[in-house]
């Protein structure tokens, strides 16, 4: 390489370098909100209980409130109405043929139902519960799900995250396989037999 | 479609048995006739400000499968795959998936607020977002669920029930890792909440190393602004992970030391497997591909020369290659895959064969750039049983019959 094309290589990877350092630069763009602002949007709840709101319920007023705000679409015990989704029960139901995945059977912290709970129910009224309110749902369904045994208990801040799901070892990681490999082009398979056909079901809408 | 529509629609009419070679069923002569709009004016410009398709188009739209979901609200629809050529979906068509509705959120109000493990917190408005250098990326969204009606057996008879949960848009937007950069991430912070503004306050966990990768907040979806439906003004765009985590009418993104685990990556968008346990964290897509043409929806009318059409994906990478079967998986022959051939984007490939007007089992297997090949029923069902619900992948099996009409069906 000559001098001079080495020259201008180096100063194609200098402007290339300074290049990558102003993509790291920050744009400014932007404004810088008030805690109260951030206070006023973070609603959501950890399992390690962060982001728990002050406040407290227990599952005896927590059944009023629920048969009041939730109990059309839920049913009165979660055991829901219609094809609105079932809350309570489903315990060893999983391994099996039809698993019940509710509250009880299936989820693993506590912390989500509080979340969930507070951010989208009522179905169409969503955050309009009170802290208060929802500790006292979220007691309730736990009750209802013979996770906790006293209806008089205050759940809150300090003691949810504690509180321990029937189902909190039922999750593995993402271990799909990543690679499959085989991609056999000539007789791959001895027989063709056919199993099943949409037709025979005949659910698919008129169209 | 049952028999008695199939019929309704005119596409095989009563000499559906007897398709004649090279010949379509329509009368194919040049009309003796002038017709009306070759002799009177049409329309004139701006008698449609926005344009929408010609009335003969009509049966091209979404549809949904009532029997689903307790609500159309909390709900999803299905994109006419039958329907489209190439690989963009039109925006009209984008196969919809709400918690809690389509929210209407004013663009001069909507605020995104990035907060948490920051240096800085900041709050950004649609114009603030707008003004950063813009990216444009191909990327299909596709819902975990797509497919997940057919885990116990064939099921819905129609390539729009089967694979429409999936559409593909030019995304334009900005990237996340420009938007992380401005507001700092403190090192503590690997794991980002993000939440939509609406009355579901969709909110799911989303890794550091993805959101720095090829994460972007998007406002525009094919040239124009993200559709109500999609997200208006902004969603996350998550490319090749499960489409639950493009949260729409994103909102808020908050960095954290560990994951949320929200009611949608617990409760729901979890792969129950045989024994009782879930696999949870199934992000990605992987590699999946559909006949489109010939489908219960698009029956073949012809015997001899017929093109075997359809679209493949991954959420891994690239799409390297798509094979088809004749026989129900027995020999396979490569398809053509026609360019752009573009990573977490649909693929669309061509096979042209020669149909004598007899039965087969035909099939198409998708693989990508990681080595990933489509596995076969069978072998998904072997490891995951049948109560996953989600990342339904399987090789795809339609049965032509000799009188043309297509059948969604699943080999043992
Ligand atoms: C108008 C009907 C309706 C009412 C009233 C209602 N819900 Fe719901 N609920 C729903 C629907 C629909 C879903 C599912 C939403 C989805 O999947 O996106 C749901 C989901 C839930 C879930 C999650 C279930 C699961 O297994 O993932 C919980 C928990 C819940 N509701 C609690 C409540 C509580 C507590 C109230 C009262 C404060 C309430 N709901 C009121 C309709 C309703």
């Amino acid at each position: 390489m000559s001098n001079w094309l080495k020259l201008v290589v180096v100063g194609l990877v200098a402007a290339m370098l300074s290049f990558e350092a102003s993509a790291q630069q920050k744009i400014g763009l932007g404004t810088v909100p008030t805690a109260e602002e951030i206070a006023r949007w973070d609603i959501d709840v950890r399992p390690d209980g962060y982001g728990l709101p002050p406040g407290s319920g227990n599952a005896y007023d927590g059944e009023e409130i629920f048969i009041d705000k939730c109990s059309a679409c839920h049913g009165e015990f979660g055991e829901g109405a219609g094809r609105w989704p079932v809350l309570v029960g489903g315990h060893d139901t999983l391994a099996s043929e039809d698993p019940v995945k509710t509250i009880g059977s299936y989820w693993p912290y506590t912390s989500t139902i509080y979340d969930y709970i507070y951010r989208a129910m009522p179905f169409g009224e969503a955050q309009t519960l009170t802290p208060d309110e929802t500790y006292a749902i979220v007691a309730y369904l736990l009750y209802s799900n013979d996770i906790i045994d006293d209806d008089s208990m205050e759940i809150n801040a300090d003691n949810l995250a504690k509180i321990e799901m029937p189902n909190k070892d039922g999750f593995i990681p993402d271990d799909r396989e990543v690679v499959s490999g085989e991609r056999c082009m000539r007789d791959c398979k001895d027989s063709v037999t056919v199993a099943s056909r949409a037709r025979i079901l005949d659910v698919t809408p008129d169209q | 479609m049952d028999r008695r529509n199939f019929l309704k629609s005119g596409l095989i009419g009563a000499g559906a048995g007897t398709l004649a070679a090279g010949t379509a069923l329509a009368n194919n002569t040049i009309p003796k006739e002038v017709p009306e709009w070759s002799q009177i004016l049409g329309a004139g410009v701006d008698v449609e400000p926005y344009g929408l398709p010609s009335p003969h188009e009509a049966h091209v739209r979404r549809r949904n499968v009532e029997w689903l979901t307790a609500s159309p609200e909390s709900s999803i629809n299905f994109t006419p795959l039958q329907d489209l050529s190439g690989i963009i979906t039109p925006n009209g068509l984008h196969f919809e998936r709400h918690h809690g509705g389509v929210a209407e959120v004013d663009p001069n109000e909507h605020r995104l607020l990035i907060h948490g493990l920051v240096d800085k917190p900041l709050v950004f408005t649609l114009e603030d977002i707008k003004r950063f250098l813009p990216v444009s990326r191909f990327y299909f969204v596709e819902c975990a669920a797509n497919g997940g009606m057919e885990w116990r057996g064939a099921q819905l008879n129609g390539c729009q029930f089967t694979h429409g949960m999936i559409s593909c848009c030019q995304y334009t937007g900005v990237m996340l890792s420009t938007l992380l950069n401005e507001v700092g991430i403190k090192p503590k912070g690997k794991w980002i909440l993000a939440e939509g503004a609406d009355s579901a306050g969709m909110n799911r966990t989303i890794p550091m190393e993805k959101a720095l990768d090829d994460c972007m907040i998007v406002y525009a979806q094919n040239g124009e602004a993200l559709r109500p439906a999609q997200g208006y003004p902004m969603r996350l765009l998550v490319p090749g992970f499960e489409g639950n985590m493009s949260v729409k009418w994103i909102r808020r993104l908050e960095i954290g030391d560990m994951p949320w685990f929200a009611r949608e990556e617990t409760s729901k968008y979890t792969d129950l497997l045989e024994d009782g346990k879930a696999r949870m964290f199934t992000w990605v897509q992987d590699a999946n591909s559909i006949i489109t043409t010939p489908s219960p929806e698009k029956v073949m009318k012809h015997k001899g020369y017929n093109v075997i059409t359809g679209l493949a994906w991954s959420g891994r990478g690239a799409i390297k290659g798509v094979d088809i079967s004749l026989d129900g998986g027995r020999n396979w022959e490569p398809a053509q895959l026609e360019d752009p051939v573009l990573p977490k984007c649909l693929t669309r490939f061509y096979y042209p064969w020669d149909w004598q007007g007899d039965g087969k089992l035909i099939q198409s297997r998708a693989y990508d750039d990681s080595g990933y090949v489509q596995p076969t029923f069978a072998k998904q069902r072997e490891e995951r049983g049948l109560n996953s619900i989600y990342h339904n992948n399987s090789i795809h099996t339609w049965e032509v019959k000799p009188n043309g009409e297509v059948e969604n069906v699943q080999l043992a």
